[in-house]
């Protein structure tokens, strides 16, 4: 994937958070022991994205991960890690979704093709789906699997589900006999689960 | 000795007895001193017979013959198999059991070692591994995950593999250690052993001419 060539691939970070800052003047700082987090809208996020790779020398993709605040209105949110693989100098960014039951993101494979599994990973999980992904797949549950399990409002013991096509889930126990240790007890063996026989 | 039926007998002739020339000076110094025929009621071997022959029933032998030639189809998706690596090289060295063959390809296993987390994505796969082995055949399920779901009580983790294959030996541990894998691949062992073989009344019931000119087996012989 042919990209221009990066013309500051060595500007410090305190450099390169000031030309960002000069570009886009309306973005949301916050500094917390060193680390910044830009705040970016779904509008803006190509734009300052391209410019952060090309301009300021962050040219690679770490991480892609996910928040759900549930019960807020802005339900979720995206962050991104990005890094200087010269100076090992990380940037965070935080992307609102814009949508509360089916979030919407711009993709960044364009911008990082490790872009493609980690936000497909977002999308499995999560269930935030990226426009302009190339292969929106689910990549860790299977192809029919109809929820979005790490969401909040996701049991974490599981929703059971019918035969198809040879996988069926059931609900986990979570609690109670005979995989859990039993409160109150004054030591170990007491406690422990075979303790009730 | 003709027709007299040898009861259930172990096999342990050749585990016993490396070679037959030893054993006969055995069964002979037994014979000097013992009555004669106690020795041939408690030993399997004819002492007269020329070439040496070791009478057994047909369920020991092919219950023997599976107990030490079994192959296993290692299932290993977690650190259980890290476990079953350990107890297949050669500290712990599972070939003493007769079972150090790993077969990749289901159609040459005799049982399936399933040593690990199993999930419902693999689930499927695990089954459609079990349906493509041929029988006889066996399950051991290692270690915690395995058996139950283990730690992993969650909406992604299969809840035991039981609920998929029909387990025969069940293996404790987080992981177990080897000498519990093997623990468990003697404990099937013993199982195999004991097992009621359908060919055991045949040759009584059956005419052995009538089968040589080509009658059909009856049904209910071969099938489990």
């Amino acid at each position: 994937m042919p990209t221009e060539t990066t013309t500051a691939a060595h500007i410090s970070t305190a450099e390169a958070l000031d030309k960002i800052r000069n570009r886009f003047p309306a973005l949301g700082f916050h500094e917390f022991r060193g680390d910044t987090t830009l705040t970016v809208s779904t509008d803006q996020l190509l734009a300052v994205m391209r410019y952060v790779k090309e301009a300021c020398g962050f040219d690679m993709l770490l991480c892609v991960s996910a928040v759900d605040h549930m019960p807020e209105s802005p339900r979720f949110e995206v962050h991104y890690t990005v890094t200087q693989s010269e100076t090992g100098a990380i940037l965070l960014v935080r992307c609102e979704a814009k949508n509360d039951n089916e979030p919407i993101v711009p993709s960044l494979v364009g911008l990082w093709r490790s872009a493609n599994w980690l936000e497909r990973e977002q999308y499995d999980l999560m269930g935030i789906r990226f426009e302009g992904h190339p292969d929106l797949r689910r990549i860790m549950m299977w192809e029919e699997y109809p929820y979005h399990p790490l969401r909040k409002d996701f049991p974490v013991a599981g929703v059971p589900l019918e035969k198809g096509n040879g996988i069926f889930t059931e609900k986990a126990p979570t609690s109670g006999a005979p995989f859990t240790t039993a409160p109150g007890g004054r030591t170990a063996a007491e406690r422990e689960p075979r303790s009730r026989g | 000795m003709q027709g007299r039926r040898i009861s259930q007998c172990v096999c342990p002739a050749y585990g016993t007895f490396l070679d037959f020339s030893v054993w006969q000076g055995y069964a002979g110094a037994q014979m000097a001193t013992q009555d004669q025929q106690l020795v041939e009621n408690n030993y399997m071997c004819d002492p007269d017979a020329d070439g040496g022959f070791v009478y057994t029933t047909l369920e020991a032998a092919i219950n023997w013959m599976h107990k030490y030639s079994l192959w296993p189809m290692p299932m290993g998706t977690s650190c259980c198999a890290i476990e079953y690596m350990a107890a297949s090289c050669s500290r712990y060295d599972i070939s003493r059991f007769g079972s150090e063959v790993n077969r990749y390809a289901p159609r040459q296993a005799d049982f399936m070692f399933i040593c690990g987390t199993i999930t419902y994505k693999m689930a499927g796969l695990v089954r459609r591994i079990w349906d493509q082995m041929p029988e006889p055949k066996w399950c051991i399920a290692c270690g915690a995950c395995a058996c139950s779901g283990g730690m992993f009580r969650s909406y992604s983790v299969l809840q035991g593999v039981d609920k998929i294959v029909p387990v025969d030996v069940y293996v404790s541990g987080c992981p177990p250690r080897p000498e519990a894998l093997l623990q468990g691949l003697i404990t099937l062992q013993d199982k195999i052993m004991a097992t009621d073989h359908p060919l055991k009344d045949f040759f009584r019931t059956h005419d052995l001419r009538k089968a040589q000119r080509g009658d059909t087996i009856p049904a209910g012989i071969f099938d489990d």
